[in-house]
């Protein structure tokens, strides 16, 4: 062998030894290859490509710049406060306790969520609440400059009366968020005075109210808009979508549950250490109650003024309170409108007051326990809510068609964000093809919407599927965290700027007011009730 | 020390063994890198928001923060792809397993398996203190105290062609 070919061949010996390892790359991506053409396929049958329309809802275009408007609230208790911080309002005490949250805990976004919130343009300048305390801290929050916008333009006044605070001019619109068994004359009011109405949910006490309401409404053309903010989650939108494109099959059955088991979910809420007969003007609180009670030694007054969802001389229970929200999301994704029958029945099983004889005082009248069925003979549709307050076992709301089932969150309460997930049937007809092929599997979603993660398209992984159920609250898509309520307020706002309907008007919010009060009726009588819609009447 | 260096260099199974276990270990950073790369929808998020010990305060600041959120995805996505093709082809292999450590104990002190704290998402398998990224750590380590690059490797030619 010459001296020039020893040569070559220990250059060609080195060149092999420091590319050996070059064709397992090549082996790679050979591979890495062939698994993107097959994921391509199989998500190509995923529902996240049947579904037409993708892109998320349009943002709102803003109107807050366009007139300044002056509001009024009737009611700020808890929700009160919630829905007056929605509209740019709180008091010193949150701001503080939510900023130094948030910095105690950085994933905390509740004071960033306020603070970022968009200026709405408006100012509160009347509360009105029966219970001295709650006044105060409405027009606390009125004056308290740390808020979205900068300081407010001025200070809210007490009314000590609805109608006072109606008679005022100025006042624009009217956040509403009494007890049930005052809404309806506060809103037939307020329409009348040509004010402008957010009613928290449920829309009325009884039957009788909800069609004057109605009516009221009707006539005077106010804005209206019922306090369920789950009409702004962006999940349920999609939900529709999916609905709409028959994705689901011929739906036969939906399943709607509450779950809870505290008593705080069961409403035995604090009595106010400064609550007597002093601060609280009880004889107007149970002006349009159908039981009056005299206040006596105060005992059951203040528990019934403070604990009030758990008598039906001031709302509904779990009809009202919860069931609403829930048959609200179902409208609003399947428009079942109201139904023709409905029969119910409950009891109360667990908060008697020999099971928390230093809870409760005394006892309730409203069901902890409770079923209803809803029945849409038009729609071969039955509609099944189940409701227990002693089991925190969340089972979520179910869309079941013939071809997928929507199952939505794991938590029952209605309103907050949740994700959802579609499930093929494993004896579906319009995907039996891909079933038998091995595309779709039906132990597995085909889509997964979870608005915390970034997974808003059909992922089928262990870890979309987990969060899907776990429903988290961030999305940094849009930036930051957005609450459903203030979206609602907005809406209304913008509603009385623009003359157009806000998203929970009165004609939806009839469908709900309606099949509660059909259930709750059921309940007291113990009758299956039907729905008369040429006279307007309960059978 | 020596001794043993020495008998690695004189014993081929060895030698291809060490080959093997780094072009594996560069096969699955490789994979692990580019299926985040190539997927528009993955984020750290998940693996940080559900980490606990001494570093859950870390992640809970790089998830709240977008910015922050948005590099751990970068630095994830990228380093272990280069890690990997690092270590498949042989090519700055000693820089490579000393950034695959690095990144595989992060992963295992965000979230280690250890007594008494518990995961919202399910393993794939038990562990106790022990886990495979622990295991893959240590095997990196020993990529890089027997280099093999230098033998089988791109690093071969460059140090060839540095000589010359």
């Amino acid at each position: 062998m010459s001296k020039e070919n020893k040569k070559t061949n220990i250059e060609r010996r080195e060149l092999i030894k420091g590319l050996a390892t070059v064709p397992v790359l090549g082996v790679f991506l050979v591979n890495v290859l062939r698994k993107i053409k097959r994921d391509a396929e199989k998500k190509a049958n995923l529902l996240s490509n049947l579904i037409q329309e993708k892109s998320p809802p349009a943002a709102v275009k803003s109107l807050s710049n366009s007139k300044h408007l002056n509001l009024g609230v009737i009611g700020y208790g808890g929700r009160g406060a919630h829905l007056v911080r929605a509209a740019g309002f709180a008091t010193k005490g949150w701001t503080d306790t939510a900023s130094e949250n948030a910095q105690k805990n950085k994933l905390n976004k509740q004071f960033e969520t306020f603070m970022t919130q968009e200026d709405l343009n408006c100012s509160l300048v009347g509360v009105c609440d029966l219970f001295d305390n709650n006044a105060e801290l409405g027009i606390d929050a009125s004056k308290n400059e740390i808020r979205p916008g900068g300081a407010p333009k001025g200070t809210a006044v007490r009314y000590r009366t609805h109608e006072e605070m109606l008679a005022n001019e100025n006042i624009d619109g009217v956040i509403i968020a009494t007890p049930d068994h005052w809404h309806s004359r506060i809103t037939i009011d307020a329409a009348k005075a040509g004010k402008h109405v957010y009613c928290e949910k449920g829309m009325t006490r009884t039957f009788d109210e909800a069609i004057d309401v109605y009516d009221a409404i009707k006539k005077t053309g106010i804005v209206f808009q019922l306090g369920h903010q789950n009409r702004q989650v962006e999940a349920n939108e999609k939900a529709r979508q999916i609905y709409e494109q028959n994705l689901l099959g011929p739906v036969n059955l939906v399943e709607l549950t509450t779950n809870r088991n505290s008593p705080w979910g069961a409403w035995y809420w604090g009595i106010h250490p400064d609550g007597n007969q002093k601060t609280i003007d009880w004889e107007r609180f149970q002006m349009p109650s159908p039981n009056k009670l005299a206040w006596g030694d105060g005992k059951e007054a203040l528990e019934r003024f403070f604990r009030w969802r758990c008598w039906f001389d001031y709302g509904t229970g779990l009809s009202g309170d919860l069931l609403s929200h829930d048959f609200d999301t179902i409208n609003q994704i399947m428009d079942i409108g109201i139904p023709k029958y409905v029969s119910s029945s409950g009891g109360i099983y667990h908060y008697k007051k020999e099971n928390y004889p230093d809870l409760i005082g005394f006892d309730r009248d409203v069901p902890d326990v409770w079923n209803a069925t809803f029945e849409y003979p038009d729609r071969d549709l039955t509609v099944l809510y189940s409701a227990t307050l002693s089991s925190y076992n969340p089972r979520g709301n179910r869309i079941m068609g013939h071809d997928a089932t929507m199952q939505m969150g794991g938590q029952s309460g209605g309103g907050s964000i949740h994700g959802f997930t579609v499930t093929a049937d494993e004896l579906s007809t319009q995907y039996k093809d891909r079933l038998e092929n091995g595309i779709i599997n039906p132990n597995y979603p085909i889509y997964t919407y979870s608005p915390g993660s970034k997974q808003i398209d059909g992922v089928t992984s262990a870890t979309s599927r987990y969060f899907a159920n776990k429903g988290l609250l961030y999305t940094y898509r849009d930036g930051k965290r957005v609450d459903p309520t203030h979206l609602h307020i907005k809406d209304w706002l913008d509603c009385i700027r623009s003359g157009d309907q806000p998203k929970c008007n009165v004609d939806v919010g009839l469908h709900e007011a309606v099949a509660c009060a059909m259930a709750t009726e059921s309940y007291l009588t113990g009758k299956r009730i039907e729905w008369d819609p040429v006279n307007r009447k309960m059978i | 020390m020596n001794k043993l260096d020495d008998s690695i260099l004189t014993n081929q199974y060895q030698l291809y063994g060490l080959v093997t276990l780094r072009v594996l270990i560069g096969w699955h950073f490789l994979y692990e890198g580019i299926s985040k790369v190539i997927n528009p929808y993955w984020s750290s998020a998940a693996y940080l928001l559900d980490s606990k010990w001494i570093f859950s305060g870390i992640a809970n600041a790089i998830v709240s923060n977008p910015t922050l959120l948005t590099i751990s995805d970068y630095v994830n996505m990228w380093g272990l792809t280069l890690v990997g093709f690092s270590l498949m082809l042989g090519l700055f292999s000693k820089q490579g397993s000393i950034g695959g450590i690095i990144l595989i104990m992060m992963y295992y002190l965000f979230a280690p398996p250890l007594l008494g704290l518990e995961y919202g998402k399910p393993n794939e398998g038990s562990y106790l203190i022990v886990n495979k990224n622990l295991i893959e750590a240590c095997a990196l380590w020993i990529v890089y105290v027997f280099p093999t690059s230098n033998t089988i490797g791109l690093d071969r030619l460059m140090l060839k062609s540095s000589k010359n």
